[in-house]
């Protein structure tokens, strides 16, 4: 089944600028999907749309099936977010913020769920302060908090982990992990783009309000994220026109002195001995050499700036 | 799910009114102050003058005037303090993100701005009533202009908190708009006193019609025919509330 079936979603704002354009995509019943793209690229548009203070221009939503635009009551009870500003009333505590907000999706007080959460979150200590007197990384767990206080079915973190240093980053993903092998689907937003590659299983790209992929990351890796040839040398290596030309097949490029070719793969073989050979013949034989995988980052940033190009 | 969030709308209430009951010196102790400061002054000012056409002593005339004052703009600053500071520190969207409708967010709304209301009135009137002639005559009037005027301010409260976007814009309604309609509409005078282009004009302003039969309620006569204010203030209240409802339900001015 389908968590989120987005389809021609489109956003202009009254200054005329677009936002969205077009974009269709489909979330899984319990994916970790990560929505990545640059800053202003549009994926907080679609997210406040999906949580409904940003008004569609056109196109539809299916959250689990329903109409999400048409049946906003129903949607939202199945739907947490985790909006990427922090806020929160300064006259309430976390703990009464929390009773507050599940009292507000219609779901009577669960004192074991709201003592779990802050207890996962590390907040238990501070769960009677106001939260005035919270940290930084503190207001941003009890935001995860709220929006996971009446269980919904579907989650969407923008940036949940802004702000939050390493280990206390490391457990909340641990919890939202949990959260995800016992059904839940997690729509993550996130620049610490590491993260999304060790966390989702499916990923979605979005620039300039358009969507430029969509797979699993898996298959993104796989297919789009290609690998290099690095060959170092006793000089820094500088590339001629002669020798860029005769490298041409092989996408040749200078990274801090190191010679970096592109292979290509056919199934199980590649153009490794090729690669090797005709880096030989311009530079003679290399100090060393190394085999470099794109990552998440590198086919990010390349598919970003193609797209921008 | 169909059907009301009956949880929802309570818990929104319950928000609304905890609120202000966390600064209550502000929002209670602070107006209850200031209305017995305005009777010690016009008590030593006016003496046992008697209000002209009314037969009533000026210090008892006063007294359900500045109730209702003081009421109606308790119930402003309810809504519109709660709308602009969401607005301006971005809290506004977890209203926004919950299932509560636009009904069931003016119920809430509403309800915690005429209990802040009717919080205020009472504790006036337990402090000034022992030191005057004060009796209640139609309690019905005073339930029905208190709630009706508590009703009216909440909506434009929340109209205006919807509208501004900044303290100050804020408050250039409250000082330059509402302030000035309930200074004028016959807290301190009995509009039988004005020039008769004033009283025409006083016609048009149900803030007048809101004071005046609260006042009735108490002091068993007024300046308006009861028939007409009932009718007049039962129009302004559904207008205003009907108003609140149809702006929240758009998102006017909360959602791009």
């Amino acid at each position: 089944m389908t968590a989120l079936n987005i389809q021609n979603l489109s956003k202009v704002y009254e200054n005329g600028k677009q936002a969205l354009q077009d974009v269709s995509l489909r979330v899984p019943e319990g994916a970790f999907f990560a929505l990545l793209g640059p800053n202003g690229a549009g994926k907080s548009t679609l997210i406040n749309i999906l949580a409904d203070t940003v008004r569609a221009s056109s196109g539809s939503v299916q959250l689990l099936g329903h109409d999400l635009l048409m049946e906003r009551a129903w949607g939202k009870r199945h739907l947490g977010v985790v909006p990427q500003e922090i806020a929160f009333d300064p006259f309430f505590s976390p703990r009464e913020i929390l009773h507050f907000t599940r009292g507000m999706y219609g779901q009577s007080r669960d004192e074991v769920w709201v003592d779990a959460l802050l207890e996962r979150l590390e907040l238990a200590e501070h769960a009677n302060k106001i939260t005035r007197q919270l940290s930084g990384g503190m207001k941003r767990r009890l935001l995860v908090a709220q929006a996971l206080v009446h269980r919904p079915k579907v989650v969407i973190l923008d940036e949940p982990t802004a702000g939050v240093d390493v280990e206390l980053r490391k457990r909340l993903w641990d919890f939202i992990r949990e959260l995800n092998a016992e059904g839940t689907t997690v729509l993550l937003t996130t620049h610490y783009l590491e993260e999304a590659q060790e966390l989702c299983d499916q990923v979605a790209i979005i620039n300039q309000g358009r969507l430029i992929a969509s797979q699993s990351m898996q298959s993104l890796l796989g297919d789009v994220a290609s690998s290099s040839l690095c060959f170092r040398y006793e000089q820094a290596v500088e590339l001629s026109e002669s020798q860029e030309q005769a490298l041409q097949a092989f996408a040749a490029r200078v990274c801090d002195g190191v010679l970096c070719l592109d292979l290509q793969h056919e199934g199980e073989h590649s153009n490794f001995d090729t690669a090797y050979q005709a880096a030989r013949q311009c530079f003679g034989a290399p100090l060393d050499t190394y085999m470099r995988q794109e990552n998440l980052e590198d086919v990010f940033l390349r598919l970003t700036h193609k797209d921008a190009a | 799910m169909s059907g009301m969030n009956i949880l929802g709308t309570w818990t929104l209430f319950q928000r609304e009114s905890k609120r202000f009951m966390r600064v209550k010196m502000q929002t209670i102790v602070a107006p209850a102050l200031t209305a017995i400061l305005y009777l010690i002054v016009f008590r030593y000012a006016m003496g046992e003058r008697q209000v002209p056409g009314l037969n009533v002593d000026y210090f008892t005339f006063l007294i359900p005037g500045l109730m209702m004052m003081a009421m109606l703009q308790n119930a402003f600053a309810n809504t519109s303090s709660s709308m602009i500071m969401g607005k301006i520190m971005n809290t506004h969207v977890f209203l926004m993100m919950a299932p509560i409708s636009p009904i069931e967010a003016m119920i809430a709304f509403l309800s915690a701005a005429v209990l802040r209301a009717l919080v205020v009135g009472g504790v006036l009137l337990l402090v000034l009533f022992p030191f005057s002639d004060l009796h209640i005559t139609h309690v019905w009037m005073i339930l029905f202009y208190g709630v009706c005027g508590s009703l009216i301010m909440g909506s434009l409260g929340l109209i205006t908190g919807m509208w501004s976007k900044t303290f100050d814009e804020m408050s250039m309604v409250t000082n330059f708009i509402i302030m000035p309609l309930t200074f004028l509409s016959g807290v301190f005078y009995s509009v039988k006193q004005l020039p008769p282009i004033w009283q025409a004009l006083n016609a048009w302003n149900p803030f007048f019609y809101l004071i005046d039969g609260f006042r009735h309620g108490f002091i068993a006569t007024g300046d308006s025919d009861p028939v007409h204010a009932i009718g007049m203030v039962l129009v302004v209240t559904l207008s205003s509330v009907i108003l609140a409802w149809y702006l929240w339900r758009i998102g006017w001015k909360l959602k791009d």
